[in-house]
Order: structure tokens, then sequence, then C-alpha cells
């Protein structure tokens, strides 16, 4: 969590190497991949699953394709156990009847519970989301954060939600860190950051309009713009 | 202003370089995709082809038409009406055909690349197959490149041999021009040579029209302005590159 612009966003495209470090090292599974070369990464991102903001859809495939489309690349599976797993994949977010559909006839909800189903066809070990609640409507953003909980429980795996919406945030994480200017601000269970001290994270937390982060953007003083001129 | 100069200079050098390095690893995957995704760039093929296809029939008429009236107009003060078929054979078939095919090339299917491939990088869609472990370059800028690079002898053809038609249709239907002595002569004098420049022109073209429109649609800026103008940059690009091109390739053959 934190505030925008201070690095959420950066620090996934770290995790999943589609940025690398200028220094330091990025530890996955104890693996540092920070050096890893192009092969190695692919090799790597197939344990992965990323939720993408706007989902991402490939457009030019139907909805049944594109949750096929791991399969097709990756593996050599038959035409049956293909389609078996995509409308389980589907089933499980509730999209099987919408199978057919093309990505843009998808409501912003529906396809992010398409590229949902996308993300974990794979099985993948660790499951990223960023932004998963933006620009969605309460019912669909209740939906998405059920189905966050549940595949975390469900399939055992790690989840790694990015987002800025402390209410949902609270919902599905065990445990969450605020990260300010680059840096952690904060970590621990969401119940416990509500009380925390520090006034960037309490400001935060409760949404103020002032504090460590000011309203004002930077400015020149006020009365020497507004009146500036006539003096000179 | 010379800092100026120098900043235009080297910004085109290095977008110069970074399309040679593109269009490098263009090629070095091109066996790869060709053995393992046939059928994309058949798909491909079929969509430069078909997209550009009734431009450049039409085109091709009028274009040929108009080389008849303009050869026959001048030829016939020096009564030599009967070697139109050469003039315009010649014309076509060496010069016009591949270039405006390429330029018509650029206009139709080449800008559409650039904002598909532009609108599928603003969507994040080539950085979810990165995601997947899907090189997007494979996938995605490969098979399009091919499908270019395939489809454009075959456009020029087409192109060069309706073109013949048109100015058939106008010198032989409209000024009387004997039918027999338009092919003959066309037939006596073009040779093999007249015909590999032709092809080679448009094999040439092909590769330069479809780099940039993938080129320019893989950089774009992933914004709708940013497509917008890397989709006018494929149209100038290619358009100023074919013409240097084709004076380098008459050049050559001459």
């Amino acid at each position: 969590m934190g505030p925008s612009g201070t690095g959420k966003t950066t620090l996934l495209n770290l995790i999943t190497r589609q940025l690398s470090p200028d220094r330091g090292t990025i530890l996955v599974d104890g693996d540092d991949i920070s050096g890893y070369s192009i092969e190695r990464l692919y090799e790597m991102r197939r344990r992965f699953g990323v939720l993408f903001q706007n989902g991402a859809l490939l457009t030019d495939l139907s909805v049944f394709e594109n949750v096929a489309f791991p399969l097709r690349e990756h593996t050599r599976l038959g035409e049956a156990l293909i389609r078996h797993v995509v409308l389980m994949k589907l089933h499980a977010v509730g999209l099987r009847g919408a199978a057919e559909l093309m990505p843009s006839q998808l409501s912003g909800g529906m396809a992010r519970r398409v590229a949902l189903a996308r993300a974990i066809v794979m099985d993948p070990s660790i499951l990223i989301y960023d932004e998963p609640f933006v620009g969605l409507d309460p019912i669909s953003m209740g939906v998405i954060a059920r189905l966050v909980r549940e595949f975390n429980d469900a399939l055992g795996i790690t989840s790694i939600v990015v987002s800025h919406d402390v209410h949902e945030i609270g919902e599905v994480a065990d445990y969450s860190y605020v990260i300010a200017d680059g840096r952690v601000a904060a970590a621990g269970k969401p119940q416990e950051l509500r009380t925390e001290s520090s006034d960037l994270v309490r400001q935060f937390m409760l949404g103020l309009a002032d504090g460590p982060v000011a309203f004002h953007y930077d400015a020149p003083d006020y009365a020497e713009q507004l009146f500036g001129a006539k003096r000179d | 202003m010379f800092r100026d100069i120098w900043i235009t200079l080297t910004g085109f050098l290095h977008s110069f370089g970074g399309m040679w390095l593109f269009f490098l690893r263009l090629v070095q995957y091109t066996p790869q995709v060709i053995y393992k995704r046939f059928s994309l760039v058949v798909y491909q093929v079929y969509n430069a082809g078909a997209l550009s296809l009734v431009v450049i029939m039409i085109s091709g008429l009028f274009v040929g038409a108009v080389l008849g009236l303009l050869a026959h107009s001048s030829l016939e003060r020096f009564n030599a009406e009967d070697t139109t078929g050469i003039f315009a054979g010649l014309g076509l078939v060496k010069g016009i055909g591949p270039v405006l095919t390429a330029l018509l090339f650029a206009g139709r299917a080449g800008t559409a690349l650039t904002s598909e491939i532009g609108l599928m990088k603003a969507t994040d869609q080539l950085s979810a197959m990165e995601m997947m472990a899907v090189d997007p370059l494979r996938y995605v800028a490969v098979p399009r490149f091919l499908g270019g690079v395939v489809a454009m002898p075959f456009l020029a053809a087409i192109f060069s041999a309706i073109g013949l038609l048109g100015a058939h249709i106008v010198v032989v239907e409209q000024y009387g021009v004997d039918v027999g002595s338009y092919w003959q002569q066309m037939q006596n004098i073009m040779d093999m040579e007249d015909v590999y420049e032709g092809i080679t022109k448009s094999i040439v073209f092909g590769v330069v029209a479809s780099l940039v429109a993938v080129w320019e649609g893989y950089n774009s800026m992933p914004t709708a302005e940013g497509v917008g103008r890397a989709t006018t940059r494929t149209v100038v690009v290619t358009s100023i590159a074919v013409l240097f091109f084709n004076y380098m390739i008459t050049a050559i053959y001459i």
C-alpha cells in the first residue's frame, strides 16, 4: 500500500523483473533474479501469475482463447484437456458462460475476472495483483476481493496485492506494508497499521487531506505569484 | 542552433541504430517463428495482403491507364504508337509498380500494423505476454514483419499486371493501337533483367515498409497521442525510405 507515486508499481515491476535494478538484489524463492538471462527469466515467470490493472486481455482472442493462451504456449496438452482446464478456471471466476465472448464485450469487472482466470491457469506459486480494485463498482470489487482471498487459501499460493484501497486491503490481506518515498514506512497486520503513530501512515490510513503529504503541490508563494506582476 | 542540429542528428542516428538492431533481432528469430508459429505467419500474410489488395488493384488500373495516355500522346508525335507497350511495361514493372505498391501498402497495411501494435502496448498486452513468458517480439512482431515481407512482391506483381491491363484498355481499346504490336513490342524489348529489378525492389520495399511499421508500433509511446504519432511516422518514414532505395536500386541496375 502507499500513496500514489511512491514506487509501488516500480517495486512490482522489479519483482517480476520488467525493470532491472541499478543496484541490490531481488530474491524470489531465495534465488537472486537480478542477473537472470531472458531465457531463465521466462522460465521463472511461468511460476508467476500477474493480474494487470485493466486486465490486459489479448483483444484479438476470445475469452476462452485468452485463458487457454498460456497453456497453448507452454504445454503440449491435448485439445480436450485444455478445454477442461480452461472451463474449470472460468467456472472458478464465475464466467464459464462468457467463454465465447470477445474482450470488448466484457465489463471492466468481468475483464478483470477473465484476466484472473488466465493468471491462475498455469497454477502459479506466486500471484501478483496490480491495483485490482481500481475503477470497479462495489459489487465487482467485492467479487474480486473474495476471489483474491479464495485463491490464496484454496490454491496455497503467495499473493502480492498492490493497492491504495485501505478498506479492501484490510479485508483480504494477512500482512501489509505501507510504502512512502521509496522505502517501507510501516508494516504489520492491517488492524495494527490503523493505530500506527507515524504521521504519514496515519494520514494514509485515515485518508486525511493534509499531513506529511501536503494538499498543495510545491508552488511559489501565493501572494507573490498573484500580485508579483504588479510590483515589477 | 548548432546544438539543436546536433540533438536532431544524434536523435536520428539513435533511432536508426535502434531500428537496425531491431531488424537483426527480427531476422534472428525468423527461422524459429516460421518453424513453430507458421499459422501466425500465414495469417499475417493474408492480413497484410488482403488489406491492401483492393486499394492496389484499383490504383494499378488507373496508374496504368494514365501511363498509357501519356505514353501514347508523346509517342504519337513520332509515329511510334506501336511502342507504347514498351513504355508502359518498363515503367510499371521497373519503377512505378513497386514504388506505388510500397507507398499504398504503408498507407493501408503499415498504418494498421503500427496502430495495432501500439494499442497492444498501450493496453499492457505486450507486458502481459512477457509476464506469461511469451516473447512479444516472437509472437507479435516477427509474424507481422514476415507477413508484409511475403505479401509485398505479390502485391507489386498484381499492381503491375493490372496496370498493364489499364494501359491496354486505353492504348488498344481507346486509341486503336494494334493489340499485337502493343504486347509484342513489350516482349521484344523487355527481358528478365527488368523483371528481376522490379522483384528486387519489391522485396527491399517489403522489408523496409514492414520493418518501419512494426518498429514504430513497438516503440510508440503507450498513449492515444503516441500511437497516433507513430502511425503518421510510419507513412512518412516508409515513403522517404522507399523513394531513397528506389533511386539506389535503379542506379545499381543501370
